[in-house]
C-alpha cells in the first residue's frame, strides 16, 4: 500500500533562523528523518511547501464549466482532502491549466508551488 | 528650478515610458523586482540630470541605458556578496527565467540588449512589451486590490502615495500590499506570458481599469482631500490597454464607457460637493469633444461581433450623453439595450437601471412593478432612492419618504446623505420632486 503523510502547524510560528546552531540542528532532525525513511525503502517522494500567502486556488461548482481562480489557499472547512498530485510545471499558468483539466465536478483545488524536496 | 519642457519630459518619462522599460527588463531578465528597482534608479537619474544636461534626444532609449546598467550593476553585487558566502559564481549578465527560453532575434530583445550610442539615438523606437506586464498585474491568482494597486504602480508609473491617496487607505498598507503581491508573483511563479486565448485574462484587466475609474469618479465629491486623478488614470489605462490589444471591441467599449461618464464630471457634483444626478446637470457644461470622442469609439466598438457587457453600457452611456435634455433622451433604445444587458450580465444593479428606465419610458407604476422584482439590494441605497423617487412621481409622498429616509441611513458617503437630506426637505415641502436616475 502506499499512504500520504500530510503536515498540518501554524506557519505564523517562526522556525529557527538560518545559520544559527538551532537551524543545523533543526534541519538535522528532517535530514535524519529522510534518510532513515529512504534506507527502510519507504520513501516515493515529499517536500516542504512555500508558506500559504503563494497557494491560488481553483473552485469548482456542479454545472458551471469554468473554475474561478482566487488568491489564497483552500479554506473551506466543510470540504476534506481527497486526493493530491505533484507536478513539474515551468510556471504558475501551465500549473494551473493542469489543475483545471482535473476531472473533478465539484470542489476546491489548492496549488503551491514546493519548497524544499525531501 | 526645472523648465516647464524638462518638467513634462521628466513626467512623461515616469508615467509612459517607466513601464515600457520596465516591462522590457522584466522580460530580459526574468525579474520583476531586478527590474522595478532598475526602473527607479534610472528615474532618479533623469531627475537629477535632465534639469541640468537638458532632455535627451531619446528619453525612452535614455531610461532603457540607464536602467539596464543599474540592473546589471545589482546583479553583479549579488553576484559577489554570493561569492563570497559560498564561493561559487554565476554571470551576472546572462538572462534568466522566461527570457532565456525565448528564440533570440526578436525584436524586443534586440533593442533590449543593442548598443548605448544606438539607444539613446532619437531614431530608435522602444518596443511596446507592456501587455505582459499589464496581464501579469492582473493575473486572476493574485486578490484585485493587489491587482489594482500593481496595475497603478508598474503600468502607469504612480507612486505608493498616490495610489494610497487614490483609495484612502494608509501609505504602509499600500506599501505592504505591493510587497506581498509581488512575493507571491516570485514564490508562485506566476510568468510574465500572453496567453493563447486572450479573452478572459483581458476580462479581468478591464475590471482593474472599470474599479480604478469608479474609484475615481464616484468618490470625487468625498473629503475636499487633495487626491490623485484616478477616473482620468483609468482612461488612460484603458487606452494603453486599446493600444497594445487594438480592435478589441470590449476595450473600445469599456474606452467608450469611461470617456462618457468623464465627459460628464464638472456637473456631477455642486458647488457644495452635493452630488447632482442626471436629470439636473447643466448640459452645456458637459465636454462635447470628449463625447464626440467617445461616439467614434462606440462606432468602432459596435463594428462586428453582437455588443458585450462594456459596448452595452457605452450605448446607454451614449444616449445619456448625446441627449440634449432629460426629456429629449431615447428611453426606448435604453430599455432595450438594458433588456440585452440584463441577459448578459443578470446583476441585480442592472435589473435596478433597468427599472428606472422603464419607468421613464411607461411610468411610475412600471417601474415600482420591475422593482419588486429585484433581489438582493436591500442594503443599496441605490435601491431605496430608486424606489423613493418613484414613489414620490406615482404622488405617494408618505411612502418615498420612508424609502428615502433608509437611503439616507444606507449612504457611503456624505455627498449622497446631503442630496438625500435634501430630497427628504423638498418632498416634504411640496409631496413632488422630480425624475429618477
Amino acid at each position: 500500500m502506499e499512504f500520504v503523510i500530510l503536515i498540518y502547524g501554524d506557519e505564523s510560528i517562526p522556525g529557527p533562523t538560518p545559520g544559527t546552531p538551532e537551524f543545523q540542528e533543526f534541519m538535522g532532525t528532517w535530514m535524519g528523518y529522510n534518510a532513515a525513511l529512504k534506507e527502510s525503502g519507504h520513501f516515493v517522494s515529499g517536500a516542504g511547501l512555500q508558506p500559504t500567502a503563494t497557494a491560488t486556488t481553483l473552485r469548482r461548482t456542479f454545472g458551471v464549466p469554468e473554475p474561478t481562480i482566487t488568491d489564497g489557499p483552500f479554506a473551506e472547512t466543510k470540504e476534506q482532502l481527497g486526493g493530491f498530485y505533484m507536478i513539474t510545471a515551468e510556471n504558475l499558468d501551465e500549473a494551473l491549466d493542469w489543475a483545471r483539466k482535473l476531472p473533478v465536478p465539484a470542489g476546491s483545488i489548492e496549488v503551491r508551488p514546493v519548497g524544499v524536496s525531501a | 528650478m526645472t523648465t516647464p519642457g524638462v518638467a513634462d519630459a521628466l513626467d512623461v518619462a515616469a508615467r509612459e515610458e517607466a513601464g515600457r522599460v520596465l516591462a522590457l527588463l522584466a522580460r530580459r531578465h526574468g525579474d520583476l523586482d531586478l527590474a522595478e528597482e532598475a526602473v527607479q534608479e534610472a528615474l532618479l537619474a533623469a531627475w537629477r540630470t535632465w534639469p541640468r544636461d537638458g532632455v535627451p534626444a531619446n528619453p525612452a532609449g535614455w531610461l532603457l541605458v540607464a536602467a539596464r546598467r543599474a540592473a546589471v550593476d545589482r546583479l553583479r553585487h549579488e553576484a559577489s556578496q554570493q561569492r563570497r558566502s559560498t564561493g561559487a559564481a554565476a554571470d551576472p549578465t546572462v538572462a534568466s527565467g522566461d527570457a532565456a527560453r525565448v528564440d533570440r532575434g526578436e525584436l524586443w530583445e534586440t533593442v533590449a540588449d543593442a548598443p548605448d550610442d544606438r539607444l539613446l539615438d532619437s531614431g530608435t523606437a522602444i518596443p511596446d512589451e507592456r501587455l505582459r506586464l499589464v496581464l501579469l498585474c492582473c493575473h486572476p491568482a493574485l486578490d484585485r486590490d493587489a491587482q489594482v494597486a500593481l496595475t497603478l504602480r508598474l503600468v502607469l508609473g504612480l507612486t505608493t502615495t498616490e495610489i494610497a491617496a487614490g483609495f484612502l487607505v494608509p501609505e504602509a498598507t499600500l506599501a505592504q500590499r505591493l510587497v506581498r503581491a509581488k512575493k507571491k508573483i516570485r514564490l508562485a511563479g506566476i510568468p510574465l506570458s500572453v496567453p493563447a486565448d486572450l479573452s478572459e485574462r483581458l476580462d479581468a484587466v478591464l475590471t482593474v481599469v472599470y474599479l480604478v475609474f469608479t474609484e475615481g469618479h464616484f468618490s470625487a465629491a468625498g473629503g475636499g482631500l487633495v487626491r490623485v486623478d484616478l477616473a482620468a488614470e483609468a482612461l488612460r489605462l484603458a487606452a494603453v490597454v486599446d493600444g497594445l490589444v487594438p480592435n478589441r471591441p470590449e476595450v473600445l467599449g469599456l474606452r467608450a464607457l469611461l470617456t462618457f461618464h468623464h465627459a460628464r464630471r464638472d456637473t456631477r457634483v455642486d458647488g457644495d460637493g452635493g452630488l447632482v444626478l442626471l436629470d439636473a446637470q447643466d448640459r452645456a457644461r458637459w465636454h462635447t469633444g470628449e463625447i464626440a470622442a467617445g461616439n467614434a469609439l462606440l462606432d468602432r466598438a459596435m463594428r462586428g461581433a453582437p455588443p458585450s457587457r462594456y459596448v452595452l453600457l457605452a450605448v446607454i452611456a451614449a444616449l445619456h450623453a448625446n441627449a440634449t435634455s432629460p426629456a429629449a433622451t431615447d428611453w426606448v433604445t435604453i430599455c432595450r439595450a438594458y433588456e440585452t444587458l440584463a441577459r448578459l450580465d443578470p446583476s441585480p444593479v442592472i435589473r435596478l437601471n433597468h427599472a428606472v428606465a422603464l419607468a421613464m419610458r411607461d411610468g411610475p407604476d412600471a417601474g415600482l412593478a420591475a422593482l419588486e422584482q429585484v433581489r438582493g439590494l436591500e442594503r443599496y441605497h441605490g435601491l431605496h432612492v430608486a424606489r423613493g423617487q418613484l414613489l414620490l412621481r406615482a404622488g405617494e409622498a408618505a411612502a418615498a419618504r420612508a424609502e428615502l429616509a433608509r437611503a439616507r441611513d444606507l449612504a457611503v458617503n456624505e455627498s449622497q446623505r446631503r442630496y438625500l437630506t435634501h430630497l427628504l426637505t423638498a418632498s416634504t415641502d411640496s409631496g413632488s420632486a422630480g425624475s429618477a436616475t
